[in-house]
């Protein structure tokens, strides 16, 4: 019962700021709705016993993504309204029949994999979180390992496209003016 | 000894490809004398086997590698050096050596010089791969691989449009008739599971006589295709557009008789079929003195000697399918011998008289070309079959043969025959070498050709005299592959009433020619004697009509057929679906051009479209194949 | 009124949905991110939901992953948009017409 309550209240309020996220045309207001929103689904994590899953999505969202957006809003002028020209009803109808179409296949899709069986059974007498960091640091270390890099190379490119001299610009010189640079090996390094 | 037979086979190729390296460029003597020497070490190659055979007795078989292994088909490129082999090996070497060392000299003004050594090379490979092949299969490739080199021999002049026309016919024609030859191949593997002579000749005595019949019947299409039998004969007559040193070596000594060899090749089949070899007797009869009667008035030099090429080639299917499958392989190893030199000899009275090919324009030819003219004359008596040439030997037991088999009727047919080869032949040599010199009306000096033409041509002018003195030798050594039928007419006398009387008829046919063409005055034809007004002339000088039979109740409605076709189906329908799919995807392409708009937002909504699309599609499925197990 | 895998599923595909319509209808290329985070969530609860009611961490795992490659996506994403803006002066989705075929 109590679970049954606690679905239907986090599932409206999840909705609710994904809808604001989406639809207004305040960038500011779409920030905030989607960080709530994010706070909100870890509950249901929490529900479905994924502890760790959840702190993290709270660490990672809200803290390190939310703040990335913020910081970048910071360079654009977010009170100039990019006009959202409306679309025509083709794409609402679109919508629903996309939507229907997924729900039949998500629908459809257990109930064809019933015979599923667990590659990685839960560990009984063992905290969530322990049983993430076996199954992760055994089968999916690899993985894991890739992720890091993938990680680590992300971080180089978002220095290097957006912090790197920051002053000359390198995006507002014209393409001749760098193509020049270039040759005359004043590479910007 | 695998080597040498390594050698014999591959050198030829050698020399080919040797040539062809400087085919597009202008005449360099290197391209013809490297393939001659190589053919040279082939030819010694092949004699060493033939020694060691003669020695041994065995045979050598080598499997080079494998072609083709797919479940029970199994084909090598295997090689077998037999008695029967070794012979082929021996004239195809032999008088090719002798060609081409002929043709340096005959080919010498020509453009065409390097490219032609090139394809005559490519024949010889062709031709030992076919004399040589231990399987059907092998023997296919070189069949094909002559007729290839023998299209491209033909239409070797190809800016001439009836030189490449006659190199259409041949090819054509060949390939009707290696339709039936495929069809036999696929018989013999269908009914036997293998392609090897030795394992499909073992079995084939526990098949159906029906079904060996037809294996029969569809080879020796093929082989009628090659040998130009009736009614596929008419190529070899055109085929004489080629230059004559291919007509000696293709259209006389080798490729033509590729036919002889595939029936004795094929001995134990049709001696388990005998109504079926006696049916080839009776069409090689038949197109003996067939295409004898055609070459009484022809005017065409070549085409002459073509149509005794053919005639004889009757004959060795005579000998084949009556089971004397020696004396045939004998005749055709002579035949090869003597009618290669005629070719070549013609080839001298070609160049002298400057292409011109009517021996009515020729004559009293002797005084300036002495060894030409011994030649000839040697190469047509043995051709006649006088005592003691090699023609006496080969062709009269051929006679005999026949007569001792009690087939009297091919045995008249095969004597009338021997006396239309004397008259013709020595109307040939008559025409040319004797009487009035009537080329001086036309204003040509003719010369005699070059030395070591002559020299080259001498190996041939020798075998042709003393071949038949190896027919014993030679009846030991094939015999130990071939069914060793010795024909002896039981009663000395009517053999030496037969021999004397068969020579005495070509000596009169022989007298007759020459009191015809070379003692009395001949003038040039021109339609006005009486004896070209009747109706025999015509008939015979129009080839039976036959040609123009081909090419009214084949070519014409077949060209018509092709031309309806063209209008009808191919343009309205073959064409009009091509570009119906063709625009249908142009339009396609132009109106969903706006789609590429360029535009992110519309490009995000068509991606969405897709996903879309695509899911419905794999629902669909999905469910398509739950509930319906499609 | 137990609540079972069904309710998760669905509930990922309503915010899936809303997710896609973001991206659809966004023309503002930093409100287009937020809807593309909206569609890797989506994703997320489904995993989460499914590894819960099957008792096997590979679905938990996958949220990990995907995890990972949102916040990737947002540190490489977010730098080519300063760049766009640096460049171009806006990040109107309507603008960027430069692969017009």
């Amino acid at each position: 019962m109590f679970e049954a309550i606690a679905f239907y209240l986090f599932s409206f309020l999840t909705i609710t700021m994904f809808f604001i996220a989406v639809t207004t045309s305040q960038a500011l207001y779409a920030l905030t709705a989607l960080a709530a929103g994010m706070i909100f689904i870890s509950a249901f994590f929490f529900i479905l016993g994924a502890d760790f899953l959840g702190a993290i999505q709270i660490v990672v969202y809200s803290g390190a993504v939310m703040a990335l957006y913020a910081f970048g809003m910071m360079f654009f002028d977010t009170t100039r309204d990019v006009k959202e020209k409306q679309g025509n009803k083709f794409i609402v109808v679109g919508m629903g029949v996309l939507a229907a179409v997924l729900v039949v296949v998500i629908f459809a899709a257990p109930i064809v994999g019933d015979n599923i069986v667990a590659l990685y059974p839960m560990t009984e007498g063992a905290g969530n979180t322990q049983e993430v960091g076996m199954v992760l640091f055994t089968k999916y270390l690899v993985p894991f390992e890739v992720a890091a890099v993938m990680l680590l190379v992300a971080m180089i490119a978002g220095i290097v496209l957006a912090g790197k001299k920051m002053d000359i610009s390198l995006t507002l010189t014209s393409d001749d003016k760098i193509e020049e640079d270039e040759n005359n090996k004043k590479v910007l390094l | 000894m695998e080597m040498f037979l390594y050698i014999a086979l591959f050198a030829p190729l050698v020399g080919s490809l040797f040539a062809a390296l400087f085919a597009a460029s202008p005449k360099t003597l290197i391209a013809g004398v490297v393939p001659s020497l190589l053919l040279f070490i082939s030819f010694i190659a092949s004699s060493i086997l033939l020694a060691y055979v003669l020695q041994t007795g065995g045979a050598i078989h080598v499997e080079m590698m494998t072609w083709m292994a797919t479940g029970d088909l199994y084909i090598p490129f295997g090689f077998v050096v037999d008695q029967v082999s070794v012979t082929m090996m021996m004239v195809v070497t032999l008088v090719s050596t002798v060609v081409h060392v002929y043709s340096i000299g005959y080919m010498d003004h020509d453009k065409g010089f390097n490219r032609f050594f090139a394809w005559l090379s490519a024949f010889v490979f062709s031709m030992m791969i076919l004399v040589m092949s231990d399987n059907f299969a092998g023997l296919f490739i070189g069949w094909e691989g002559v007729g290839l080199c023998s299209w491209g021999l033909i239409g070797f002049w190809y800016h001439k449009e009836s030189a490449t026309w006659a190199a259409n016919e041949a090819f054509i024609m060949n390939r009707i008739a290696d339709l039936g030859m495929l069809i036999g191949i696929f018989l013999v593997y269908w009914n036997t599971g293998t392609l090897q002579y030795e394992q499909a000749f073992a079995v084939m005595p526990s098949l159906d006589t029906e079904i060996l019949t037809w294996m029969g019947i569809f080879l020796f299409i093929g082989a009628m295709g090659k040998s130009a039998q009736f009614p596929l004969h008419t190529w070899l007559a055109d085929a004489m557009e080629g230059p004559t040193p291919v007509s000696a070596l293709i259209h006389a000594a080798t490729m033509v008789t590729a036919g002889v060899y595939l029936v004795v090749r094929a001995n134990p089949l049709y001696d388990l079929i005998p109504d079926v070899g006696l049916f080839i007797a009776s069409l090689g009869a038949f197109v003996a003195m067939f295409a004898a009667s055609m070459a009484l008035v022809n005017r065409d030099m070549k085409r002459i000697i073509a149509y005794s090429t053919l005639s004889q080639l009757g004959y060795m299917f005579v000998a084949a399918g009556l089971g004397a499958y020696w004396v045939a392989l004998f005749h055709l190893m002579a035949h090869a011998f003597f009618k290669a030199l005629l070719f070549l000899g013609a080839g001298n009275v070609m160049h002298a008289m400057h292409d011109e090919l009517d021996p009515f324009k020729m004559g009293g030819l002797s005084k300036v070309m002495k060894g030409t003219f011994v030649m000839m004359t040697l190469a047509s008596v043995a051709l006649a079959g006088l005592f003691p040439l090699a023609g006496f030997f080969s062709k009269d037991l051929i006679l005999e043969v026949g007569f001792v088999q009690h087939h009297y009727i091919i045995y008249s047919v095969l004597l009338f025959t021997a006396g239309l080869t004397a008259f013709y032949s020595f109307r040939l040599v008559a025409l040319i070498f004797h009487g009035e010199e009537r080329y001086k009306l036309f204003g040509i000096h003719p010369h005699e050709a070059y030395k070591f033409m002559l020299i080259a041509m001498s190996p041939l002018l020798l075998l042709a005299i003393v071949a038949g003195a190896m027919k014993m030798t030679y009846f030991e050594m094939v015999t130990a592959v071939l069914p060793a039928t010795e024909y002896h007419i039981h009663s000395e006398i009517t053999y030496w009433i037969m021999t004397i009387g068969t020579q005495l008829f070509v000596i009169a046919a022989i007298a007759f020619a020459y009191k015809k063409y070379a003692l009395s005055k001949v003038d040039v034809p021109d339609g006005s004697s009486d004896m070209e007004k009747s109706f025999i002339y015509k008939l015979l000088y129009n080839q039976y009509y036959i040609p123009r039979f081909y090419e009214n109740y084949f070519v014409k409605p077949y060209r018509e057929m092709s031309h309806a076709f063209w209008k009808e189906m191919d343009i309205l329908l073959v064409d009009a679906t091509v570009d119906g799919i063709a625009k249908f995807i142009y339009n396609t392409g132009e109106n969903t051009r706006d789609m590429q708009s360029g535009n992110l937002s519309t490009m995000l909504k068509w991606m969405v479209a897709g996903t879309v699309a695509l899911l419905s599609l794999a629902v669909v499925f999905a469910l398509a194949v739950r509930y319906l197990g499609v | 009124m137990e609540i079972g895998l069904n309710h998760y599923l669905v509930l990922s595909t309503i915010l899936f949905a809303i997710g896609l319509i973001g991206v659809m209808r966004r023309k503002n290329l930093l409100l287009l991110f937020f809807a593309t985070e909206i569609l890797l969530n989506s994703v997320n609860i489904a995993f989460a939901a499914i590894s819960h009611y099957y008792g096997d961490l590979t679905g938990q795992m996958f949220a990990f992953f995907v995890i990972a490659i949102a916040a990737s996506e947002v540190a490489v994403g977010l730098g080519l948009l300063i760049v766009w803006h640096k460049r171009h002066g806006n990040i109107d989705l309507e603008t960027m017409t430069s692969m017009r075929g």
